[in-house]
């Protein structure tokens, strides 16, 4: 079998700084530069740097096809927000965890897990009622616009946007009522309590005063970038949206004038280490096509008086009664939980091990599972499975891990 | 730089250096190196019986969990304590103060590699 593993405009910056590279849906991204623990401590410490541009794209320009997709009630999203939200099958099954970017001139933006946003677009165009000309099924158009408008005489996607810098992102012709423009995109993250003061380094865009889930246009390192305060470490930071020809550009930029704050480039394994302590759940570990939003923990996630694909099966799946729900816990010895692992309780397996691993803030190791709801309490022991010991633990609240002073 | 011309190395990529009829094992540079960063370490009982090339135990890093193999055979006479504080020291110093285990009542294991031929043969996997 030979499967070609796509590359981000920042490939071979990563080789440069001698990252480890490791495959992960379907993209070659840095695993680690130097050490993961360093890389975890710099984000949580200082600022780290994040090549995110494997995540997919996907431009929605039908508002009524996005309402009918995703978990939650857009019309409530005014322009410039963000919300979370997942994309469920007709069983209620998650099929991925998204975040809506809700554009100025109508639509919306989809930000969608790398390995899935091939799979997202054409279940999304496959749900659209509005049959278009172009094909939705080829992924491409020639100059696609994701957070531009449909609308060629609307030169900026943004409030704000300067009419001497039209922005790259808009004046993008609509090309059907969903486009996949990931490839298309770089996206890097700068993420830590440094993070916000970096980045106002390099622009002159008021980016101290974005909202955490909202989003602004504006140059950074000269580079135009759609600057968006989200994350996906339990840190403050930036998400920062740029054209494919610019990341190296930017990178470089924010590396260089990041010396001064202690940044490191950090890679997937960073992410996911990171993401554990804050209680994120990771889509193909913690949720997928199997489970549904009620029993990962994401209620806030769906609103159930609108329609939606999927919302009938929650509903239901509430009103029998749920068998399973996604606990965290925290080991009470030394051993290591992993994916797959078995939670057993007097001797019985009753239930299974997402995602574990060490947290080097906290100081021990940490996990999430299912688990019947009887064992969902805070304070529940119950053991873990650990090569056939049953090792030690107890559920715990999520997020495991909160910034010390949000803002 | 540590010398190593006094080691053997096992194709598990652990090393042993026999002083005597007793022996200290670890594992080698190129082992950390694609472990990553090490997390925790599951280790024999003092006393406990290995025959060489037997599981010795378990070596996690934040990617994964590994076993362990001994490159010789002997009875456990002392595990490294500070691995359980500090097992990053497998990482920094994999053939100093990152030692595992070491061995007593040693038996000589003529299937082990002398530095040249084990970096000969991480160079044969890693190049392919």
């Amino acid at each position: 079998m030979v499967v070609t593993a796509e590359r981000t405009p920042l490939y071979d910056e990563h080789v440069r700084l001698g990252a480890q590279m490791t495959n992960f849906g379907g993209w070659v991204m840095p695993l680690q530069y130097s050490s993961i623990r360093e890389e975890h401590r710099a984000v949580r410490e200082a600022v780290g740097l994040f090549d995110l541009s494997h995540m997919g794209e996907l431009r929605v320009n039908d508002e009524n096809l996005a309402q009918r997709v995703v978990t939650r009630d857009l019309a409530r999203l005014r322009p410039g927000r963000i919300q979370y939200a997942m994309l469920c099958n007709e069983g209620g099954g998650i099929i991925d965890d998204v975040l809506v970017y809700a554009v100025a001139d109508g639509g919306y933006l989809m930000v969608v897990n790398a390995g899935n946003q091939d799979g997202d677009f054409d279940w999304i165009g496959a749900h659209s009622s509005f049959k278009s000309s172009s094909p939705t099924g080829g992924g491409h158009v020639d100059n696609p616009s994701a957070f531009g408008g449909g609308h060629v005489d609307n030169p900026s996607a943004f409030r704000g946007g300067h009419v001497d810098n039209p922005s790259p992102f808009g004046g993008g012709q609509g090309g059907g009522p969903v486009v996949n423009v990931g490839r298309d995109w770089a996206l890097i993250g700068v993420q830590g309590p440094r993070a916000v003061g970096l980045v106002a380094r390099l622009t002159s865009a008021a980016v101290g005063d974005v909202k955490y889930y909202a989003f602004i246009e504006g140059k950074v390192a000269d580079v135009a970038c759609v600057i968006s305060r989200t994350g996906y470490t339990g840190e403050d930071g930036f998400e920062l949206f740029c054209g494919t020809e610019d990341a190296v550009r930017l990178w470089r930029a924010l590396l260089d004038e990041g010396q001064a704050d202690g940044i490191r480039p950090a890679g997937l394994g960073a992410r996911d280490t990171l993401r554990l302590e804050a209680g994120m759940r990771l889509h193909g570990n913690d949720i997928d096509a199997n489970t549904n939003p009620l029993e990962a923990g994401l209620d806030w996630t769906l609103s159930l008086d609108k329609d939606f694909i999927g919302r009938d099966a929650i509903v239901q799946a509430r009103q029998r009664g749920l068998s399973r729900v996604l606990v965290g816990f925290k080991m009470l010895d030394r051993s290591i939980p992993r994916h797959g692992y078995a939670i057993v309780k007097n001797e019985q397996r009753v239930g299974t091990v997402t995602s574990g691993n060490v947290s080097f803030t906290l100081g021990y190791n940490i996990g999430m599972a299912y688990v019947p709801p009887g064992l969902a309490k805070a304070g529940t022991r119950f053991g873990v499975d650990v090569r056939g010991t049953a090792a030690p633990a107890e559920v715990v609240a999520l997020p495991f891990y909160k910034r010390p002073h949000p803002k | 730089m540590a010398d190593l011309s006094g080691m053997r190395f096992a194709e598990t990529h652990e090393w042993v250096r026999k002083d005597g009829d007793t022996a200290t094992v670890g594992i080698s540079q190129y082992a950390q190196s694609q472990l990553g960063d090490v997390i925790y370490l599951e280790l024999p009982a003092v006393g406990q019986q290995l025959a060489a090339g037997a599981r010795l135990g378990v070596i996690e890093s934040v990617k994964a969990a590994s076993d362990l193999y001994s490159p010789v055979g002997g009875e456990v006479s002392e595990v490294n304590q500070d691995l359980k504080d500090h097992p990053e020291y497998v990482n920094e110093d994999p053939y100093g103060k990152g030692w595992v285990i070491k061995l007593r009542g040693v038996n000589d294991n003529p299937k082990l590699l002398d530095q040249k031929a084990y970096d000969a043969f991480v160079q044969g996997q890693s190049g392919s």
